[in-house]
Order: C-alpha cells, then structure tokens, then sequence
C-alpha cells in the first residue's frame, strides 16, 4: 500500500503536449493538432528524469497485474480507471512455429484483454481517465468496432454519458458488443473514413471528450504498454522482429515508442527490433505506399473482411512506413481468403481463436517466413489484438460442421467412423 | 460559381469566427488562393512552402477526398460545398 499510496502523490510525469511535426509546444488540454502551425499531431511531452527516478524492475513487478503497472509512463495527472486491463498473456508458439518454420515464435494475446477482448481497452482506459480530469461528462468515438465496445464500457464503468458511431455495416457481435452497455450508438451509412470525418464536426460543436479525436494525445499512448509487456515477459528483453496490424498506424509507432522508451529509462539492453506491418489487400494504403518507396499515403475505399483495420486513410501511415524501413521490417498485405486461413492456423495450433485482424497479421506473418523476410533464428512477436468471437461471419463458412446424431451408441460408431475417413 | 467552405475550428480565428464562407472559385487551388486573398496569412496555414496542401489536411469536395479527384487541380461547380478537415486516426 505505501508503494501505491507514493506513486499516486508524486504528480504527474507528463509536462504538456508538442506537435510530433514542428515540434510547437502545447498545454496538456483536450487537443490534438497542432492548431496555430502545420495541423501535425500532438503528442504528450514527459520528463523522463523524473520517470527514470521513480521507476525500475522492482517497482513495476510490484504494481498491478493491468496497464497501470506502468502508469509513470501514462499521461494520467491522478487515480487511473482501472478495470484491470492488460497484461494480457504472451504465449510461446511452438506448435505455429514449426508449422511456419521458425525457432522462436510468441503470440501476444490482446483477444483476452480486459474488459472488450480487444486491445481498444488499452487505450480507452487512459483516455478515460484523462477525459475526467479534463472534466468531460459525455465521452464518445469513432470507431470499426472494437473500440466503441471498450468506449461503451469503460464509460459504463466510470458512470461517464457515452454516445458512439459505428459505420453501419459493422458484424453483429460488434454491435450488440457496444449496445449491451446501452450508450447511444450511431451507426453511419458511411465507411469508417466517412464516420472520422463527420466525428469531426461533431467534435467541433458538441464540446464531447471523442477518444481518438481530442483526446487522442493521451489515448495513443495507451498502446506503448503492449512494448513495454512483451519486454517484461520475455524477461526484460527485446524481441527481434514484431509483426502486428496497421489500421491507422498508431499501435505500431508506440509498441516502437515503448521499446524506446525502456531503454532509455535503462530497464532494458538496447538491441535492434525489426518492425514489420501487416494489412488487408483490401484495404491497404500504408503497404501500397511502402511497396512504392512512397513516404506519403494516398487514400483507399476500404473493401476487406478485415473491418477492424479497414482505415482508408490512415493518420499515422508515413510515420509506420518511416519505422519499417529504419528497422530493415517490411509491410505486406494479405487477400481475404488468406486473412480467414490465418485465423484457423493460429485456432488449430495454439487454441487461440482471433479476429479478422488477427487473421492479417498470421497470414502476413506466414508469407514474410516464405519469402525469407523473418529469419528463422529471429524471436519473433505476433501481435494479436482482437477476439474471434466477435466476427463470426468471417468464418463460418469456412469452418467444419458438427456430427448431427441420435442418442445412441450405434449412431455416434457411425458418425466416428464417417469422422475418421474424412480426416 | 459560389462554393460554401466549411472552416475548422482552428482556423476560424482568421474567418471572424464564421465556420463557412462562401467565395467564387473554379479549382481547389484557386479557392486556396481566394480564401488567402479575404483572409490574408490563410495560405500559409494550409499549404507549406510549396504551395502543396499539408499532409495532415483533409480536404473534401461535396464529401469526395480531392485525392480521389484531381487533388489541388479538382474543378469546383457552383453551389459545390467544401471541407477542411484536420487527419485524425483510431480505429
């Protein structure tokens, strides 16, 4: 208790926002551009000689078993909400991994993360707590699914009026996911791309804490715990290649800032991690431009089973294209064909039953050992950062059907028998 | 050839705080151009030193992305509506 009671009174760690572009500085309000310069995103400022002071090994072994075992690193000035999010399992492959022919595999398991399956949790429940102390009393965001289900609860959680917006032609599980905590949900005839746009203006007039739109400075950093988690339980090591999702891009640029951010605080031995992407053919801005040498993004109308990350125009698109090539990954794309086999190599080897996004980074996975892009003595992280679950539809016609039988033993010898012929 | 503007938030303080004007113009360069020339400076927070729009602006004509159009060449009709929309991201 003493150690709690010491870090929560020993003020925030964080000192303001400044313009990731040109560098302007801002105060650490509700704002995520930089407004009086070039329309850059902001990002949170920290004094990391206060945070390498407060922090070591011990002192994070010793917190919760959540995100908030980190909280010297979160944009949070007092109590966070913690609905026990994070520090979710890493689990060690062996079965994908010969499959694939690799050596040394990990599969990070956001798809039972706390309280949404998903890795939205993460980020929602920083931003959450940042939108308190703001003094909003309405949260809100645009999302493809996975996040206005965290965004439903966590606000249900923290007695906070929430209201959504969802494109309209989102899975079943994803909508009754968020109705359930009975915020207001909009669904917009519209991509998510569209939504985004006119969460905008809504965001503009209604004065509402929009998660990934004001508040996005702080929610952002809510993913850098997916670095620094993978760095605990590989036993306060870097791995050396990441593979995860890119939707917007920002999941990949802050596992990078989190492996960033432990060296330079000393808790970890600097080595080089290569960074790999993976997308929906699909929808696939950010690996189109890579694949062109560009360092721009030119929009896409997203067409792709792979809805959670099915983000036409991603924000944060230059700066994941700018970390693959400094680090010698790669980002690849995959068909939807491919993203659902990816989603049954990874049920069928290691029990773990994933999302469509899920399915894109399993499948971009395999391709890149096929192409000799991943060395097969490479300790290698797959990020998975949605639940199966939740997107049904994706599968259903591609998985076996049960043996329909009577309540007798003759029947069931013959459905074994048709069973064992068909394997 | 009027077209309607829809200003953010941001930039409204060089609109005197009006979040749409309307102005003539034929192409999205030009409107730039005619947005500088009402409101003086306005160019230089859209388009860096160029003269290309900021990476991290949206800009949609009749809710069409002009990256799907002619990007800064896209030709405006009358009673067209545009917006400016800063980039941001989620998911």
């Amino acid at each position: 208790m003493t150690a709690t009671l010491s870090r929560s009174t020993a003020g925030p760690t964080f000192t303001g926002l400044r313009c990731k572009e040109c560098g302007q500085p801002y105060e650490a309000g509700a704002r995520h551009v930089c407004e009086d310069v070039c329309f850059g995103p902001l990002e949170v400022v920290y004094d990391y000689e206060a945070i390498k002071g407060r922090v070591s090994r011990a002192t994070i072994e010793a917190g919760p078993a959540s995100i908030w075992r980190y909280r010297e690193f979160l944009p949070i000035a007092g109590d966070p909400i913690d609905v026990g999010t994070g520090f979710t399992p890493l689990l060690k492959a062996d079965n994908l991994a010969k499959r694939l022919g690799l050596k040394s595999l990990y599969i990070k398991n956001d798809g039972v993360n706390m309280p949404t399956l998903s890795f939205k949790d993460r980020v929602v429940s920083v931003a959450l707590t940042r939108a308190r102390e703001l003094g909003f009393k309405t949260v809100s965001c645009a999302s493809t699914g996975n996040l206005a289900n965290s965004t439903a609860a966590i606000a249900a959680h923290a007695g906070l009026e929430c209201c959504v917006f969802i494109p309209s032609d989102l899975e079943l599980g994803k909508v009754l996911g968020t109705l359930i905590y009975n915020p207001t949900l909009m669904a917009v005839k519209g991509n998510y791309d569209q939504v985004n746009r006119l969460c905008s203006e809504v965001a503009n007039t209604y004065g509402w804490g929009f998660v990934n739109i004001n508040l996005r400075p702080y929610y952002s950093e809510g993913s850098k715990t997916l670095g620094y988690e993978v760095i605990e339980q590989l036993g306060w090591e870097l791995p050396d290649h990441i593979v995860a999702p890119l939707a917007s891009g920002s999941l990949f640029t802050k596992i990078r800032k989190g492996f960033d951010e432990f060296i330079k605080c000393g808790l970890v031995d600097e080595k080089a991690v290569r960074f790999s992407g993976a997308q929906a053919e699909g929808c696939s801005p950010i690996a189109q431009a890579f694949a062109e040498g560009r360092d721009f993004i030119t929009p896409v109308k997203p067409n792709t089973i792979a809805k959670s990350i099915a983000i036409g125009n991603p924000a944060d698109g230059p700066y994941a294209i700018d970390i693959a090539n400094r680090t010698g990954g790669t980002i690849a794309a995959v068909n939807d064909t491919e993203i659902v086999e990816g989603i049954k190599l990874l049920a069928e080897t290691e029990g773990v039953f994933t999302e469509t996004a899920g399915g894109t980074t399993i499948a971009v996975l395999k391709k890149l050992v096929e192409q000799g892009r991943i060395n097969p003595e490479e300790r290698t992280v797959a990020y998975i950062t949605g639940n199966g679950l939740k997107t049904t539809e994706a599968v259903v016609d591609a998985i076996g059907q049960p043996y329909t039988i009577e309540a007798q033993l003759d029947s069931f010898n013959a459905a074994w028998q048709r069973a064992q012929a068909s394997v | 050839m009027a077209v309607q503007v829809l200003i953010p938030t941001p930039l409204q303080k060089f609109t005197n705080d009006e979040a749409s004007v309307s102005l003539e113009a034929a192409s999205v360069d030009a409107l730039i151009d005619a947005l500088d020339g009402r409101y003086p400076g306005l160019k230089g927070r859209l388009c860096d030193e160029a003269g290309k729009l900021r990476r991290f602006l949206n800009v949609y004509v009749n809710s069409e992305d002009i990256r799907f159009l002619d990007n800064q060449a896209t030709a405006l009709s009358d009673g067209d509506e545009v917006s400016i929309v800063p980039a941001v991201a989620g998911g």
